[in-house]
Parts: structure tokens; sequence; C-alpha cells
């Protein structure tokens, strides 16, 4: 299976991971600071800033893109509870 | 001198020239939001004011005080004059009365922040239909003719989408819940009626005081326009003085821990029923202390008071708990203290937990949970201990003081571990 990385930039870990984990199955492990609300991609809460490899994730859903500009975020952000790792290398923090 | 009541059952007070208050009154209440309590109720403030273009509601009322509200907006307007219906704030003890207001003003527009829609969407789903709004921010006014409504975003104060309303030729500031305070009172002006210097603090601390960042972001923005009266949607009109409430609040939202450079902070929190707990703090603040610009702190849970611990946390840097398992949990002292910090901001600050056990040792995972919970950073594993520590034990909560230490102070080495590490 394709290999990825994803590094959280605040607490400075780099976790290897297989394509097609989500970012929410290894922040809470690895104690990043990106926390979250309903785990759903409804309330915002996990939003973080993708600091580069944004083209390493698969492409936002409506419904992420619909709370994302609610939010008024940037386009650097994504919701970790949404956001799955294709390959590559990512770095994220907290947003 | 005394002064007579200015709220008058039924009828609308006039603050300025075409400025009314239309709000209610809420004597009874005695606990707000199930966290406020207060001891002579509360008011919900909602405002009318007209231009020559027609008038504009600002916020209005819990939903049990919508008859009070239309009756006192009835005397001051007709509904097909109401051009704008503001709402500074969307919840519901200030939005109660809007999905009736809107269908007895079908040609108002309805203006709020740009961090409320999603907000809106939820509360009034009784209407069947989205409203169309138009979502403002700080450069973004609304006319009424011969006078101007102009919008200060001012998000988390206390929600997503507060925002105050400035109506620039009477320097009245429209400030929704900041600046506000549960106190009923119907003399309503805040030189005239009683003293309610504990209920402003006391609302500042309970409502506004986690986002004391947000606060001062807000203060720098609404200073400048020096407000000769500042109109809350809770308690009294401050027209006595308005720029001390808002020094008031600087000075609640400054920090008051003053620090050397880049010095750090780290408070080691513990209880412990033999000792073994203890002994672990002390070697973690150890650990802690052999880093460079890095002030730690050790303190016993078990002989103090949560409220002090809580003002100390709020300037800190990092927390590290240790406890006890306890029939399979943490020990009431540490859960007193952690679930008392909802009044303070410790989103990202860094975490760790630790503890002796005798059993099985669930106190360090649940500890580290509600970090997380907290939204806090916990980039150490946590350490139990079965029973007595050894001094290898020892050795290794030094380690988790040292870790933890080079986190806080930037100086942790990038560590890069595979996804099944972490099962």
């Amino acid at each position: 299976m394709p290999k990825a990385t994803v590094t959280f930039e605040d607490i400075d870990v780099t976790v290897t991971v297989p394509a097609g984990t989500r970012l929410i199955e290894v922040s809470e492990k690895v104690g990043a600071g990106i926390t979250y609300g309903c785990r759903e991609g409804e309330c915002g809460t996990c939003m973080m800033k993708i600091v580069s490899g944004a083209e390493n994730l698969a492409q936002p859903s409506v419904l992420e893109h619909q709370v994302l500009s609610d939010n008024l975020a940037p386009r650097t952000a994504r919701l970790a509870c949404q956001a799955q790792v294709l390959g590559g290398d990512i770095v994220v923090r907290p947003g | 001198m005394s002064h007579p009541a200015v709220v008058q059952p039924g009828r609308p007070v006039e603050l300025a020239r075409g400025v009314h208050w239309i709000g209610a009154l809420d004597p009874q209440m005695r606990r707000f939001d199930i966290i406020l309590n207060t001891a002579n109720g509360t008011s919900y403030n909602a405002y009318a004011v007209r231009g020559s273009a027609g008038v504009a509601i600002i916020d209005t009322v819990k939903i049990e005080f919508a008859d009070e509200f239309f009756a006192r907006l009835e005397q001051v307007t007709r509904y097909d004059e109401i051009r704008v219906i503001v709402l500074n704030h969307l919840e519901p003890d200030h939005s109660g009365a809007l999905p009736e207001l809107m269908r007895r003003a079908p040609n108002a527009e309805l203006v709020l922040s740009n961090r409320a829609p999603s907000i809106l969407r939820a509360l009034v789903r009784e209407l069947g239909t989205e409203p169309e709004f138009i979502a403002v921010g700080d450069d973004d006014h609304f006319d009424l003719g011969d006078r101007r409504l102009s919008f200060v975003n001012t998000p988390y104060l206390h929600w997503p989408d507060t925002q105050c309303t400035w109506l620039a030729d009477e320097g009245m500031l429209f400030s929704g819940d900041v600046f506000g305070c549960h106190f009923c009172d119907d003399r309503l002006w805040n030189d005239t009626v009683g003293d309610f210097r504990f209920s402003f603090d006391y609302y500042y601390h309970h409502i506004m005081r986690p986002f004391r960042a947000h606060v001062l972001e807000a203060l720098d923005k609404l200073e400048p326009l020096e407000p000769r009266t500042i109109l809350p949607a809770h308690g009294p009109i401050l027209r006595h003085e308005p720029r001390g409430y808002m020094a008031r609040y600087r000075r609640l939202a400054t920090p008051e821990l003053t620090t050397r450079g880049d010095e750090k902070t780290l408070l080691v929190f513990y209880a412990s029923a033999y000792g073994n707990t203890a002994r672990m703090a002390r070697a973690v603040a150890e650990g802690a202390e052999e880093v460079a610009n890095l002030r730690v702190s050790l303190y016993d849970l078990q002989v103090s008071d949560v409220a002090q611990f809580v003002d100390l946390i709020e300037e800190a840097d990092g927390l590290a708990f240790g406890s006890p398992t306890l029939n399979a949990d943490a020990v009431k002292p540490v859960w007193d203290l952690l679930s008392s910090l909802t009044l303070v901001a410790v989103k990202g600050k860094f975490g760790a937990a630790f503890g002796s056990y005798g059993w099985s040792g669930e106190a360090v995972g649940l500890v580290e949970d509600r970090l997380r919970g907290l939204k806090m950073r916990v980039p150490v594993k946590g350490l139990k201990v079965k029973l007595n520590p050894t001094e290898d034990d020892l050795e290794h909560c030094r380690t988790l003081g040292r870790e933890l230490g080079a986190h806080l102070t930037g100086t942790a080495r990038r560590r890069v571990i595979d996804m099944a590490e972490l099962a």
C-alpha cells in the first residue's frame, strides 16, 4: 500500500501513514492540537491549516466546502475529520 | 436623590432622538444558561432607531417576552416602516422574537454578522424557508436616510457571530452581550440603577473570559469610536463614563503574569493517596526545571482552592496532572479542576498526565483524553507506575518533564513514527 507522511507542525511529529488515512485517525493519537466537535464535517471545530501538500489530500466534499465557506475559512484550511490522505508529504497545523 | 423607574409596563423608553428601548425585564430569572447566577434577574434589551427613511430594530428578546417586546415596538413604529432588523447576536435570548418579527415586518431586511448564517439557518427552521439576509463585516453600513448604522465585527464575544452596531450621530454603541450583565433594574441607566459592579465583572468572568484574546482585539476596534453611550443587550445602559467599562474589560482581559523574555511556564498538579504520585510529580517537575527558559510550579490539589488554580492555569503555557487511579478513574480533586476550565482559554496549551496505580491505572489515559477534549496538545505519552515508583520510574518521570519542557520551549526534536506505533 502506498505510504504518505503527515507532519503535525505544532508538536513536531511526522507520522508515516497508508494512503486513504483520514487525518482524524492520526492527529488525536499523536497528541496534536487539532480538536474535534461533531466529527461529521458540520461544526467546523477541526478546521486546520494545510502548511504544504494540499494537493496530496482528496478534494473536499460539497458539505466540507459549505462549512469552510460559512466559517470564512482561508484557502489553506481543511476539516481534519474529512481530509483524506492520497499520498506524498503533508504538513498541517491547528487552524 | 432617588430615581424613579423609567421602564413602565407596555411603554417604550426614549433614549435619544428617535432611539427607543423596546426590550423586556425579567426580574424573576435566577439562573441563566445553566452556569450563571443572578441575584435580581436580567433584562433583554432591544432597541428601535428611527431615521428619515425608516426604522431599524436592533435585537429582539427571549421568546417568553415577545408580547412585551411587540407592545413596546408598536408604540414607536408601524411594522411597514421597519426597513431593517439587526441582530448583533443570534443566541435565543436575543433572537427569540425574530421569526414573529419577520412575519409582521416582511419588508424588513435582516442584517447579521458574516459569521452568523449557519447559526441563523438552525434558529429559524420554523419559518420553513431560509430567510434572506445581508451578512455584514467591519466596512459595511446601512443607511436609514439621515442616519447610518455601521457594523463592527467582534467574533467570539461570546459566539462566532457576535457584532456591535454603531450609530455615529448619537455616539451610541449597541454592543450585544459585550459590556452587558444580568442585572434587572427598571431605572435602566447605569447612573441611576443599583450598584451592579459585581454583576458586570461576574458576567465578564463567566461569558467573555474564555475569549480574552478576542476581547482585546475587539477593544482595539471599539475604543477609538469613543462612544457616548454603550447599549448592551443585557443590564443597564451605560451613559455615565462609558469608557470606564471598556477600560474595565481591557484590565480584566490583560494577562497579569510577567515572565522574563520568552520564558514559558509549566504547572504540575497532583493528588496522592500514599505519596507515590506525589513523588512522581516532584520528579516530573525536576526534569522540567532542567529545561532553560521554563518556570515550573508544583501544587498539591488536595489542600487548595480550585478557583485560584483556574486563575493560574489561564496564564500558564503547560499543565501536567498527576492522579492515582481509584476504582478505574482519576480522583475527584483532579476532575474538580479539570471540570472547572470552561471559564478560561486552554486551547493550544501543552498538557501531560501521570500517576501511580494499584490494579489497572486508567486515570492517566482518562486525564489525557480530557486534556485533548479541552483542545490542548498532549505531545508526550503519559506515564503510569504500579504502586511505588523505583528510581528508574522516577527517571522516566524526569524524562517526561524534560520532554514536555522541550515542547513548551520549542526545543523538541522532530519525531518520525509509523502510524502502527500509535495504536
